[in-house]
């Protein structure tokens, strides 16, 4: 360890001149491994900056070390799907797809999980600004946003801090940005209680000939940094560094981790991008989010021309007592940096400022294969910009199937008592759709715009959120984003393939085609081979999965260490399915309409392994999840895209949590029109009301539409029953009990209102 | 008379796009006013959009009010130009004191985004005029500071007048005195409201079309006048 104690700057070449001088590498996450290779790379101990970009750069955060091997697989899947090819895969800011009529989507979920525990609304809301600036960082427009929440038991103390802000954090950002939430889920387990998950999902569209890549082509290009200002929000770990390598007098107390939000100069981000992309002033482009500058220069560099020198001081900044680690480290929301020719560089900073957006030229592209950054003069960093950016270490942890498994599974739902006569079945029923995990989240999704920018056509709490993308043609899209995390714990590669067709079922039922997938994948510490076992699983599960309903993956994130001590989050694969529909005035909502005969489409087993059932009633998690049937999946698909080419379907709704039961009630009232229904024959009514069998919908038709529907059924091989009619404002179980609407909607929607005011 | 309706964007604004396809689906011609600009184009009505000008970090419109664009605003307003806030517009007219009181943050303390049921109270305002008075509609309504206030003796004076436009049905959902949603003021040329009649003009993205005589009201004014 260093003793120096004058403010001298930690030079390249004083980092050549002192190699004795040892770094607190360890303090910022860097193994002794991974500082020796380091120094082999750069032949000297590496500067303080260096050490700085390095340590961000090769966190598991941004290099994926423990994921990489894994991920890998998602390559096997065809990048096509029955559209076209994709425009830009996984390794991009977020997938491209192309949706035809010369549109393409762009959509990425990403977690920000940690900083939203530490400080509920700032995490949040800066989750929803890194998603929205990866996608614009595309060249695409963003259209809507949706997230999904997962927190502790509902009534715990902490979940009424944690909730309520990210709630009012999500809602804060993505309302004053001015995108339409679309959907999304609220769930809660106590595995979230110290770990809660947000998850948010931006989507937006271009122009195929609008795509836009982080690269830096072209010696003699010019780098600009446009946006906020530099400020010391979301420095982790670099005063660690400013105090061991420099004189610490002076220095402001250490700022806050979490980064804090700036929507409106987000806003402002958005409408002078899109408006630089129209007039073709950007040649590559990269939004600034973890790992700040480090990332940006180094990503763009690595995938350009190689090489970029950069004027630290250049840099504007909040506060100008920041030293240059803790400005290559700050992770300060609101920033973009573009690689510009240099005739255009007028012109851009012309339209930043029209849009009252800061914007500054901080480097030159160069040929040198070198990021070279540079302060008061000196040079503090030159390095090879892939090894910072794409040459991170890769790990190939253990991983070991948990014993404790064994017993979870052996712990089968079978043995629980059942629920018989119709009394019984009327309060399981009433108690299962109250439950916080079950009920309705109006008094989370009423604090969202879904209406803005006048595209949404279905919105939560429909199956899926839809936006038009074509005002002429009609053309647009549908987006799911689902987790199961318990069905995830009993067996995580079943489970991943239940939530995936969990969300391609809900694009399907609404008449899209499934295109494509996002991930984001939520787990303990990789550090535990049970833990590195689920994730391998996962991946299996959903590798295998895509492969078979022709749907590639083409982005999203991992977030590991979502663990409090011994303590891990149930595995947590959340899933978004992007859909495509020709024409959004053929889409099929979820609501009843009245004089509708109702049918129940796929197979009901008795299937309750991790189902709501199970766990509102009887606190329960074991036995096995419900079957995966692919094949089913897709016939439902089709039958439903069919019926909605012509217009046959009124409503479509999928069968997922609480089965058949939770279906009907949230049918019921999205429509505001009840049902009289008898179960299938042959199955027992518990099973029928509460089995959460995978690959089934509802699906109502007009009654002179009931005849093809069963033929074309059929034709599918999809088993289907008729269940009885939609009418009158009472839902009614033939032979068992009646509720009426009136007392549905109070037990449903009273839950969350009652909790959190 | 033209039928070229001005859209303000400020920044921050975020219904722009959406009130200009209102003004288009009601046989308008839409016109982009940029907030910088105090020349109004020769437009014949003005629509300040929702959205929240300038982040609302200080008072919402409090900043908006001062921009150039609201000068040209302000002064063809007096001289009978049709204009109608929505939202963070109608908090700008407040700001701007082409209409009277103001709007504070919501009484829940939430955001509130709904399907609002509201009664038209009065059908003599350029922007109204096409409704009848006592009609029962659905209009989204969006905001986290849309509790509508104003001293007694101001509020007797807008019911008594007729000047209260709209008023909340079935629920209150931000706390404004009265049930009001919207005034006028005293010539009818001037409207605000808290919901969104531009997101109800199409029922494939809205709850219905009944937002829609806002803005075919205007350009049926605008073709007699």
């Amino acid at each position: 360890m260093s003793t120096t104690t004058s403010p001298r700057l930690d030079t390249v070449e004083r980092a050549a001149a002192t190699p004795e001088i040892e770094l607190p590498y360890a303090e910022l996450g860097v193994t002794t491994d991974e500082y020796a290779r380091i120094r082999a790379i750069l032949g000297r101990r590496p500067t303080a900056s260096e050490l700085a970009m390095y340590s961000v750069m090769w966190s598991e955060h941004c290099s994926y070390k423990s994921s990489k091997v894994h991920l890998r697989r998602f390559a096997e899947i065809p990048a096509e799907t029955r559209v076209g090819k994709l425009l830009a895969g996984i390794g991009e800011n977020a997938g491209v797809v192309d949706i035809g009529q010369g549109y393409a989507v762009t959509f990425k979920a990403e977690s920000h999980n940690h900083p939203s525990y530490v400080e509920p609304y700032q995490g949040a809301a800066t989750g929803v600004g890194g998603i929205v600036r990866d996608i614009l960082a595309m060249g695409a427009r963003p259209i809507g946003v949706m997230d999904a929440l997962r927190f502790g038991p509902a009534d715990a103390p902490d979940t009424a801090r944690v909730l309520p802000g990210v709630v009012a954090g999500v809602g804060g950002y993505g309302n004053c940005l001015g995108l339409p939430n679309i959907g999304g889920e609220v769930s809660f387990d106590p595995c979230y209680l110290g770990n809660p998950l947000v998850n948010a999902l931006c989507v937006g569209v271009l122009r195929h000939e609008d795509l836009k890549l982080a690269q830096a082509p072209g010696p003699g290009n010019k780098v600009i940094l446009y946006g906020a200002k530099t400020g010391g929000d979301g420095i982790g770990g670099a005063s660690v560094l400013a105090s061991a390598t420099f004189d610490a007098e002076g220095k402001p107390a250490k700022r806050p981790s979490v980064q804090i939000g700036d929507p409106f100069t987000e806003k402002l981000l958005i409408e002078c991008s899109l408006e630089l992309f129209r007039d073709d002033l950007v040649v590559g482009i990269q939004d600034l989010g973890a790992a700040g500058l480090s990332c940006a220069t180094s990503e763009l560099a690595s995938a350009g021309t190689g090489g970029m020198d950069v004027t630290l001081d250049d840099v504007p900044l909040r506060d100008p007592s920041l030293t240059p680690e803790e400005i290559l480290m700050s992770e300060s929301q609101e920033r973009m940096m573009a690689v510009v020719e240099p005739g255009k560089v007028d012109a851009f900073l012309a339209t930043c400022a029209k849009w009252e957006v800061e914007a500054t030229v901080v480097g030159t592209v160069t040929g040198t294969g070198r990021l070279r950054i540079a302060w008061h003069g000196e040079t503090i960093v030159d390095v090879p910009p892939r090894t910072v950016a794409h040459e991170g270490p890769v790990y190939e942890r253990p991983y070991e199937r948990p014993e404790s498994l064994d017993a979870l599974r052996r712990n089968d739902p079978g043995v629980l008592p059942r629920p018989s006569s119709g009394a019984e079945l009327r309060a399981s029923l009433l108690r299962v759709v109250a439950a916080p995990e079950q009920a309705a989240k109006s008094w989370v999704t009423d604090q969202y715009d879904r209406y803005v920018l006048g595209n949404t056509v279905l919105a939560t709490p429909d199956d899926a959120g839809v936006l038009r993308v074509d005002e002429e043609t009609g053309l647009g899209i549908a987006l799911s984003l689902d987790g199961n995390g318990r069905q995830c714990a009993l067996d995580p590669y079943t489970g991943a393939q239940l939530v995936l067709a969990e969300a391609y079922r809900n694009v399907a039922v609404k008449g899209a085609r499934p295109l494509a997938v996002t991930d984001c994948l939520n787990f303990g510490s990789p550090e535990e081979p049970g833990v590195m076992w689920q994730f391998t699983e996962t991946i299996r599960g959903l590798v295998d999965g895509c492969g078979e309903l022709g749907v590639p993956v083409t982005g999203g994130n991992v977030s590991f260490y979502n663990q409090t001590g011994d303590t891990q989050i149930h595995p947590t694969p959340v899933v978004g399915v992007l859909g495509v529909l020709d024409d959004v005035r053929r889409r099929v909502p979820a609501g009843l309409v009245d004089g509708g005969s109702l049918f129940l489409v796929g197979e009901t087993r008795d299937e309750l392994g991790g189902s709501a059932w199970a766990h509102v009633e009887h606190g329960h998690l074991g036995g096995a999840p419900p079957r995966v049937d692919l094949a089913a999946e897709r016939a439902l698909a089709e039958l439903v895209h069919g019926l909605a080419a012509r217009g046959a379907a009124l409503a479509a709704h999928d069968l997922s949590g609480g089965g058949l039961a939770q279906a009907l009630v949230e049918s019921c009232l999205a429509g505001g029109v009840g049902a009289t229904v008898a179960l299938p024959a042959g199955v027992d009514p518990f099973v029928a009301l509460f089995s959460e069998s995978s690959a089934r919908a509802l699906v109502l038709v007009r009654p002179e539409d009931a005849d093809p529907l069963t033929a074309r059924c059929a034709e599918l091989a999809l088993p289907v029953a008729r269940l009885g009619d939609a009418g009158g404002d009472v839902l009614s179980v033939t032979g068992f009990f009646d509720v009426p609407l009136a007392e549905l909607r109070e037990t449903h929607e009273g839950t969350l209102p009652r909790l959190f005011g | 008379m033209s039928s070229r309706v001005g859209v303000v964007t400020f920044p921050g604004s975020l219904d722009d796009r959406d009130a200009q396809r209102a003004v288009r689906l009601a046989g308008g011609e839409p016109v982009a006013l940029w907030h910088g600009d105090d020349d109004l184009h020769g437009v014949a009505a003005v629509v300040l959009p929702g959205g929240f000008s300038y982040g609302d970090y200080l008072r919402c419109g409090a900043i908006a009010r001062f921009a150039p664009v609201m000068s040209a605003v302000v002064r063809e307003a007096r001289r009978g130009l049709p204009v109608l806030g929505v939202c963070n517009g109608f908090q700008v007219l407040c700001e701007a004191h082409l209409l009277p009181g103001a709007l504070i943050r919501n009484d829940s303390r939430h955001f509130v985004c709904r399907d609002q049921r509201l009664r038209v109270e009065s059908t003599d305002s350029a922007w109204t005029a096409g409704y009848a008075v006592g009609q029962e509609v659905v209009i989204p309504l969006k905001n986290g500071e849309g509790g509508y206030v104003a001293d007694p003796a101001t509020l007797d004076r807008l019911e008594g007048e007729g000047h209260v436009v709209v008023r909340y049905l079935d629920v209150n959902p931000n706390g404004s005195a009265r049930d009001i949603a919207g005034v006028r003021n005293e010539a009818g040329n001037v409207v605000g409201l808290m919901p969104h009649p531009e997101h109800a003009v199409d029922a494939l993205t809205g709850p219905g079309t009944d937002g829609l005589p806002f803005f075919t009201s205007v350009l049926d004014d605008l073709v007699r006048a």
